[in-house]
């Protein structure tokens, strides 16, 4: 028989071991914790069509993520979807004619926002909205082209 | 005609009946949860005996789970060239079903049945109706005690399954069959989010482990006070706990994943 003593330090142990468990998936294995800076704002975007993108994708310059995406909503006059996003401030000021596109990491990836900067000297605040904006690139619409064009070509052909 | 009519009826009215005392057994264990949380010593005890004792089947298992579902998500992934997303794969299937199914299945097996075999010897050499003798509530210093200690230790198990699973699967997928380990992570990463993922798993599990202790202790409560009573105690706590997890978890998930 294990002493009451050994008893309590092996269940405090299976209890410290646990708690580190679910740590370790709320940090190694979750998003939560990549809030890319403590100083944030906000901007929106319009777009004419947002493709698959989610809540809590990233928004990236460069490659460089700076932001998250935390809400998609459909504007109801214009029928745009209307994407808003956090943007960490410590990653400088983006000008206010910055260029915001739907992209798609890697074929199959998921998809996340895209910012070029533009040339003003005027900055994006909190609250503004990205005038320029590209839709996502929907894969059905590019191999109805892509086909399209192919047939043409072999008519010109013949 | 009659006698077989006026059988079934009895049959379904004694499965009623058993379903309803196994409800109250439990209402009256949870009632007696705080004279529990009093005696920390017994709870303590039971978490050692359900939680700690089981952490070696645990991991054992969740080791090689995770390492064989590296294996087979690999062999079908290679063909499309999708191996960067096996670990968000394996990732996925250990947290939402796995850990705590397997988890739970396992924890049936060795802590359900020795519950089951404990208390039901308790009944047949007549500790409980000596404990009643002397004005000492079984419910209160046996039942819910160890009621209290695999609700807390189910949902530690399964994580710990969880992570031990995920570790596995790195393991096999980065070590041996070699995906790129920073692919490997970021896909978890990007794709297991907090309350969806990890929130309903510790939720399921939770929720199986109260199950398990359940059927576990009320089978052990109400065994027939015989060597063979206690044998079909034990039995039962098994094969009834295994079956109601899975139907359990497919109820669950359709409510959690399903809308």
């Amino acid at each position: 028989m294990v002493s009451s003593r050994m008893i309590e330090a092996a269940v405090g142990m299976f209890l410290c071991v646990g708690v580190a468990a679910i740590f370790v998936l709320t940090l190694q294995a979750s998003s939560m914790n990549r809030v890319p800076s403590k100083e944030i704002y906000t901007v929106r975007a319009r777009f004419e069509n947002v493709g698959s993108l989610r809540v809590g994708a990233p928004v990236a310059v460069a490659g460089v993520t700076i932001g998250r995406v935390t809400d998609i909503t459909l504007d109801k006059k214009m029928f745009e979807g209307v994407v808003s996003m956090t943007l960490g401030k410590d990653f400088g000021e983006l000008p206010k004619d910055s260029n915001a596109s739907v992209l798609t990491r890697g074929l199959l990836g998921e998809q996340y926002i895209g910012i070029t900067p533009g040339g003003l000297e005027e900055p994006l605040r909190d609250g503004d909205e990205i005038q320029l904006t590209q839709p996502a690139v929907v894969l059905e619409d590019l191999i109805g082209k892509f086909l399209y064009n192919a047939g043409t070509s072999q008519d010109h052909q013949q | 005609m009659i006698f077989w009519k006026y059988n079934l009826m009895q049959q379904f009215m004694d499965l009623f009946a058993a379903l309803g005392r196994a409800v109250l057994f439990l209402f009256h264990a949870l009632l007696l949860m705080g004279a529990a949380l009093l005696r920390p010593r017994l709870v303590i005890k039971q978490i050692y005996s359900i939680g700690v004792m089981s952490l070696l089947i645990i991991i054992l298992s969740g080791g090689f789970v995770g390492a064989v579902l590296a294996f087979q998500g690999y062999e079908t992934m290679v063909d499309f060239g999708a191996t960067d997303a096996l670990g968000i794969m394996v990732a996925l299937a250990l947290l939402r079903e796995l850990g705590p199914v397997v988890g739970a299945l396992l924890f049936a097996g060795r802590a359900g049945s020795a519950l089951s075999a404990e208390i039901g010897l308790m009944r047949a050499t007549e500790q409980l109706s000596a404990m009643e003798m002397m004005a000492v509530d079984p419910m209160a210093r046996v039942i819910a005690p160890r009621l209290l200690g695999g609700m807390l230790a189910m949902p530690l198990l399964a994580a710990i399954f969880n992570v031990v699973g995920i570790y596995g699967g790195y393991l096999i997928g980065v070590e041996v069959l070699g995906v790129d380990r920073g692919s490997f992570w970021s896909q978890i990463q990007h794709g297991v989010e907090w309350g969806k993922d990890i929130g309903n798993s510790l939720i399921k599990s939770f929720i199986f482990g109260v199950v398990v202790t359940w059927i576990a202790v009320y089978n052990g409560y109400t065994a027939e006070p015989s060597p063979e009573g206690v044998g079909r105690a034990t039995t039962l706590t098994v094969v009834l706990s295994s079956v109601i997890v899975l139907a359990l978890d497919f109820v669950l998930t359709a409510i959690m994943f399903g809308g």
